[in-house]
Order: structure tokens, then C-alpha cells, then sequence
């Protein structure tokens, strides 16, 4: 929105004052994430990487799921692992790790890291809430929009935003397929689902309090059934070789 | 001469009682050839017994145990050793058709990995999984990897053996930790009873299934650019052909089939092709898992029969529409890649692939995406504009702008801040998105725009000139036009011949 607001205002600008515009005059656009590297204290090459012993079996344990000449396809979840021990985010160094570790050119692991979204560049609090906003969500259930205004109210953050005190950062994703369960966020690698405003607020008050909640639906239903009762797989599930073809029963 | 006179000697006593009886009594007469009409067959109401996925609510066990009592895993040696050509065969008696969206006859599309002398080539085969579910309105995989991931992993190894593939790679969306882990621990459990890895299931057979797990891009859903990224590089699409099955993951002939597609394998193997051909309209047989979202009253995902009616669909297992179905505005019946249709559509359509295409939409993933009278409808398409504009790879040029492009106009249309023109300029640059892209995610970011101007465009010129009401006159691209400056003419491009009228100039001297 804020995007198409300002090339709209620049439109308005050039037809009022065109005579008022120089050659260097135009505004720099920004990109929604950082394409960029740029050394700073906390993220530069010379901070140290190496995965810890227990990692560094898992991560040959997945090289080994890959043919020995394409290892970088280990490329993936190696950077994930990395940035699991990162305290969840890909620091340069995490990077250059992964690189080494896989033979590749650094260039192609900065490729990876930066074309997929799970990745963070910067860090981010230790409750990453990842808040869907996309259509079904925005529709189902009470809708994201309200689901946001709470979060954003109760822990005075917006998208993109870490609170004071560095426990939750929040942002906006698009679908994380649990449309049926909208809206839903994602915290860390748990979804909760079926969210309202007041299970909201419960489930931050808890995190901020160290406690894990429940995850999953936060209505009662257990999955993605139908909340009113079940229209399906009511009987008991058939057996092996039950209705089956006479030679595979 | 005799029939004809019959007739005419039964009409005049006919026409004393009802209509209805003049059919039954000429009927009686006609002897010769009796044409009846086919019983009018109702679709939808499956039962239990055949359901596919029994545990799509993870109310059971979702490990090896549970699923052997379930029925997976039952004489599995006995269909690997029937031959790749049965399994096909099988697959292709039963007119499955892929589960992910494009519906293309599965039966057909794994035999491409058996071109003659396919034999002589050294290179390794693969099968790969797409779950990387990441339509809007998409979760019916998920469903079926935390309930069922068994289902998928004895999946992998009959279509595996049908193909003649040597391993199968699942590709798991990032997102999905437990849905993945589920997995993980089904491909762990298979392994240890020997079901997969070296001579699976006793067979003789070596397959191995591995999991990689993605890092939240949309684009890598398209078959080559999952491709590219489980070989570790950046999701981009790849230019067709040659096609995977010549030249696929690694460089080897490769076929990727939704989860769906796969899981359902082993049980029409087992239950015959004839037994899931039995289900839906001819050309859409079988059952299909639908995910129901939006304005309904209980949102489930749900295994229904093809071809079931939607209004039957939402209403047998969703509760219906929230305030009732006349509150109904329109339904996306397959995920955010396909054009709306209103309700008028929705009282008509059966939920298969023939009769969405007829009703120009499509069934996708069969994602139904319920909108109520309180959607603003054109901020729903909007957002979906947005989704594009984010999950844009960069690759083709139309695409990278058209979706930038897109988003920013219906951003514009969601305020009312636009020339009436626009629109359809919006609808030309769609049509200058759609089938210009290495891929398809230009088209489905063009097909939800195109259905809304096709159904809601009075609610969009309505949105405009109300904005016209109370702000004036906008040039293109969203200026006003009381804010122009008034000393130079407006350029065309910006909308001035929209705004000059050479007749009223002439005439008012």
C-alpha cells in the first residue's frame, strides 16, 4: 500500500512542479528485505560459525541423503540446521560455513539464502510470530485483520518489529496452508490455529511468561474437522485387505 | 402406416387427462425402439468404507502400527511384483488425474519414464513429491502427511516402481515442521521393517525415499523449480522442454506428482481401478480430498466423491454459508489461481475438473474459497495480487512487473482511485502476463483479476465512481485531476483525452 501511495505522490509531484525535478532527483525505492549485505558488528565474516558436534552429524547425515557430486543440494537444510543453532537467524558467517562445508562458491549459497523467506538476515527474538494474512485467512474464522490489530495492541510492535524488551518479533507472511484452521499464525515451528482475539493474547501471555501453549486449534477441534460434529470417518477405519480385490485380500 | 394411425387414434383420448399421461400411453404404443433417458446419476455421499484417507483427522494412530491396521502396507510385495506396466495399466483404468492442479491423466504421465530402451540408460530415476502446498486455500496435503504419512511413503514406492525409479525425493514445504516430521518418522519406521531402502518389501526391488524440506517460497510448487531446489539453488523455473522426464532432478529423469496423487496409488492398486473409476463423471473419476475455507460456517477438509455438487459440498459438510446461502457472493472453487464465480454459478457447478472448465474457472487444488455478501471483493482479488507480486521469482520480465503492476492498480481499484479506463487496461495487462512466463504463476496471477472483472466489474466501476463523487476526476495512474496543473495540457498518457470534451468546447464559445 505505503508502496503505491508513493508512486502516486511522485506521479502528483512530476505534474505540479516538473520544471522543479533534476536528473538526480528521484526517490530511492526500497525493497520490502535487504538484498544487501553490509557488515555490521553483529553480522560480519570474521564472527565465528561452526556447527557443534551433534549438528555436524545431523549435517552429514543429510549430505549423505544427496548424490556425493551434487552435495549442494544438502545446501537447504544445512542453512536451516545453521540457523537453528544461530539462535534463528543466517548470519554471513552462517553462509560461508555452509559453503565450506559443502564445497560450493559462496556466491551460490548468498543466492539461496536470500531467494527464500524462511531464512532471516537479520535476528529475530526467540518468539518469531508469523502472522498469515492472506485471503482465506483474512476471511475466515474472525479474520487476520483483527488477529493483527490485537498483536500489534498487546505488544505494541508492528510487522517487521521487535518488542522492547526482545521477546517476540512479528511479521506478516502469505499463506501457510492451514486455510480451513484461518486465521492462524505460525510461532517458531508451531502453528496455532482457529485464533481469536482473547486466544490471542492468551497464547503471548504465555510465551512471555516462558510457558509453551498448546498448540494446533485453539477452538477445541482437534484437526481440521468439521467443529459442528463429524460429516465423515465416523465408523472404525477398515482393516488390511478389507474391499480389496480378491488376490490382494 | 399402422404405428402412425395408433397414435393417432390414442390422441384424441389423451387429451382429455394430463400431459403427462400422453407421454405414458404413446410410449406404450412404440414398440420398436424404446429410448429412455439414463437414470440421472447424484454424486456425492461417499461413504465410508470407501474413503481413502481413513485418518485425515489424526484420531488414530498416525505410525507404522496404526497404518497396517488401517490396511497400508498390505501385500505391498505383491504389487510391486506385478510390473510396472500393471501398475500403470491400473492407474490408468482407474482415470486418476494429478491431484495438484493441472489434472493431467497420471496413469499417462508416469509412463513417459518407460520410453522404449529406457532400460540402457545409466542414469538414476526419481520421483519426486510436491508438497509444497502453498496455494492460498490449500491444506489437504498437510491433512494427509500428519494422518496418513504412511499412505505416502508406500505411495513413493508403488508409483517408484511403476516409473522404474530408484529413489524418491518428498519436498516439504518449510512451514510444515509437524507435517515433515510425521513424514520423517514414516520414511525412519519403513526403513526399520524393511519396507523401503534395500530389496523393499522383500521384493527384490531397491528403493529409498528421502525428505527435504523447503524454506517458504510459493514458486517452488511448479515442477521444475522444485527441481531446482532440491538440487540447491534458487526456486527458479526452468524452461520446458526438455521435460523432467528426460532431464530432471540432477539432470535424470524425474517425475513430480502431488502427495495426493501418490498416496492414493497403493489403494487403487489394491482395490482395483475399476473400484475408483466408479466414482464422479466420466473423465473425473475418483474421490478428491476438498479443503473448504472462508465464510462457511465449519471450515473442514473433507474426502468427498468427484463431481459432487458444490452447493451440496458446503452444505452437507461445512454447515453452509454464514447466513445462509443467499448471503453467498461468490466461491473460489480452487485456490487463489483460479477466477471467481458467482453465485448464480455456484447453484449449478459439480465440483470435477469438465464442469469448472465449462464455468471458466478451474478445479486446481480444489481449494473452495467461500466469500459472503460482507467480502469486499475486490480488496479479496487485491490481496491475492499482492500474494503474486511477493511470490514473484524474478525470472521472466512480464511476470516480475506485470505482478508488480497488477497489485499497485488493484490497489488503486480497492480505493476507487482510478480512471474508468483502467480497467480494462488492467485486463490488457493480464492478458499481457498470462502465457508469456517460463511458468504459470504469470496466468494465475492473471486469472483472479480476469474473473473479477468478468463477474464483479459493476462493483468496481461502482467503487470508482463513488471515489469520482468526492474526489473528482482521477488521470491515469491515480493523480487527481484537480491537483494537475492547469497551465499545460495533460499529456494522453495520463488521461488527458479522457478528461478533454472537444464538443463541449465547441460548443460553448
Amino acid at each position: 500500500m505505503s508502496f503505491a501511495r508513493s508512486a502516486i505522490a511522485s506521479t502528483r509531484a512530476i505534474v505540479s512542479r516538473p520544471a522543479a525535478r533534476g536528473f538526480s532527483s528521484s526517490s530511492s525505492r526500497r525493497s520490502e528485505s535487504l538484498f544487501v549485505h553490509r557488515d555490521t558488528d553483529y553480522n560480519n565474516p570474521n564472527i565465528k560459525f561452526e556447527f557443534t558436534p551433534e549438528n555436524l552429524k545431523i549435517a552429514n547425515e543429510i549430505i549423505s541423503r544427496y548424490p556425493p557430486q551434487y552435495k549442494k543440494g544438502a545446501c537447504m537444510p544445512l542453512l536451516d540446521l545453521g540457523q537453528r543453532q544461530n539462535k534463528g537467524w543466517t548470519s554471513i558467517s552462517v553462509m560461508n560455513e555452509v559453503a565450506r562445508l559443502l564445497e560450493m562458491p559462496k556466491m551460490r549459497v548468498y543466492e539461496v539464502a536470500t531467494f527464500y523467506t524462511m531464512y532471516n538476515r537479520e535476528p529475530v527474538a526467540p518468539n518469531f510470530v508469523q502472522l498469515c494474512t492472506t485471503t482465506p485467512c483474512q476471511l475466515g474464522g474472525c479474520g487476520s485483520t483483527k488477529i493483527l490489530e490485537t498483536i500489534e495492541s498487546h505488544l505494541k510492535i508492528h510487522p517487521g518489529q521487535t518488542t522492547k524488551d526482545g521477546k517476540f518479533t512479528l511479521i506478516e507472511v502469505e499463506c501457510l496452508g492451514a486455510c480451513s484452521n484461518a486465521p492462524m499464525m505460525q510461532i517458531g515451528d508451531e502453528f496455532y490455529e482457529d485464533l481469536t482475539p482473547e486466544t490471542t493474547v492468551k497464547i503471548l501471555d504465555a510465551l512471555a511468561k516462558g510457558e509453551k501453549p498448546k498448540p494446533g486449534p485453539q477452538s477445541g477441534r482437534q484437526t481440521s474437522e468439521n467443529s459442528a460434529g463429524l460429516t465423515a470417518l465416523t465408523s472404525k477405519p477398515y482393516g488390511p485387505g478389507e474391499f480389496c480385490s480378491p488376490e490382494f485380500r | 402406416m399402422i404405428r402412425s394411425r395408433a397414435i393417432i387414434r390414442s390422441l384424441p383420448k389423451a387429451s382429455t387427462s394430463s400431459s403427462r399421461q400422453i407421454g405414458i400411453s404413446a410410449g406404450s404404443v412404440r414398440s420398436l425402439a424404446t429410448v429412455s433417458d439414463p437414470p440421472v446419476r447424484h454424486y456425492g455421499g461417499l461413504k465410508d468404507q470407501d474413503r481413502i484417507f481413513t485418518n485425515l483427522y489424526c484420531k488414530h494412530d498416525h505410525g507404522l502400527k496404526g497404518a497396517q491396521a488401517r490396511g497400508d502396507w498390505h501385500k505391498t510385495k505383491e504389487i510391486i511384483h506385478k510390473g510396472d506396466s500393471w501398475i500403470i495399466q491400473t492407474i490408468k483404468d482407474s482415470g486418476l488425474r494429478g491431484r495438484g492442479g493441472a489434472g493431467f491423466p497420471s496413469g499417462l504421465k508416469w509412463s513417459f519414464m518407460n520410453k522404449p530402451g529406457w532400460e540402457k540408460d545409466p542414469r538414476p530415476r526419481y520421483l519426486v513429491v510436491n508438497a509444497d502446498e502453498g496455494e492460498p486455500g490449500t491444506c489437504k496435503d498437510r491433512e494427509i502427511m500428519r494422518g496418513d504419512p504412511h499412505k505416502l511413503v508406500e505411495g513413493c514406492l508403488v508409483a517408484g516402481r511403476a516409473m522404474n525409479a530408484n529413489a524418491a525425493y518428498i519436498y516439504i514445504r518449510g512451514e510444515f515442521y509437524q507435517e515433515a516430521s510425521h513424514v520423517q518418522q514414516a520414511i525412519d519406521e519403513a526403513y526399520k521393517a524393511g519396507l523401503i531402502g534395500k530389496n523393499a518389501c522383500n521384493s527384490g526391488y531397491d528403493f529409498d525415499v528421502y525428505l527435504h524440506r523447503g524454506a517458504g517460497a510459493y514458486i517452488c510448487g511448479e515442477e521444475t523449480a522444485l527441481i531446482e531446489s532440491i538440487e540447491g539453488k534458487q526456486g527458479k523455473p526452468r524452461l520446458k522442454p526438455p521435460f523432467p522426464a528426460d532431464v530432471g532432478l540432477f539432470g535424470c529423469p524425474t517425475t513430480v506428482a502431488n502427495v495426493e496423487t501418490v498416496a492414493v496409488a497403493p489403494t487403487i492398486a489394491r482395490r482395483g481401478g475399476s473400484w475408483f473409476a466408479g466414482f464422479g463423471r466420466e473423465r473425473n473419476s475418483g474421490t478428491k480430498v476438498y479443503c473448504v475455507s472462508g465464510h462457511v460456517n465449519n471450515p473442514c477438509v473433507i474426502e468427498e466423491e468427484m463431481s459432487i455438487p458444490l452447493q451440496e459440498l458446503l452444505e452437507k459438510h461445512c454447515g453452509g454459508i454464514r447466513g445462509g446461502w443467499q448471503n453467498l457472493k461468490g466461491i473460489i472453487p480452487g485456490g487463489c489461481s483460479v477466477p471467481v464465480i458467482p453465485r448464480s454459478d455456484c447453484e449449478k457447478v459439480l465440483m470435477d475438473y469438465d464442469s469448472l472448465k465449462d464455468a471458466q474457472t478451474s478445479l486446481g487444488t480444489g481449494a473452495v474459497i467461500v466469500m459472503d455478501q460482507t467480502t469486499d471483493m475486490i480488496s479479496a482479488i487485491a490481496r491475492f495480487s499482492k500474494f503474486y507480486k511477493h511470490e514473484s521469482c524474478g525470472q521472466c520480465t512480464p511476470c516480475r512487473e506485470g505482478t508488480t503492476w497488477m497489485m499497485n492498480m488493484m490497489d488503486r481499484m480497492v480505493e476507487g482511485r482510478a480512471q474508468e479506463r483502467e480497467i480494462d487496461m488492467l485486463l490488457e495487462l493480464t492478458k499481457q502476463v498470462e502465457g508469456h512466463t517460463i511458468c504459470a504463476l504469470g496466468d494465475a496471477a492473471a486469472w483472479p483479476i480476469q474473473g473479477l472483472m468478468r463477474h464483479f466489474r459493476p462493483e468496481v466501476e461502482a467503487r470508482l465512481a463513488a471515489f469520482h463523487a468526492k474526489n473528482g476526476q482521477t488521470l491515469f495512474g491515480g493523480a487527481l485531476l484537480s491537483e494537475a496543473d492547469k497551465r499545460y495540457a495533460i499529456p494522453d498518457n495520463l488521461g488527458g483525452d479522457a478528461t478533454r470534451n472537444i464538443a463541449q468546447q465547441i460548443s460553448a464559445p
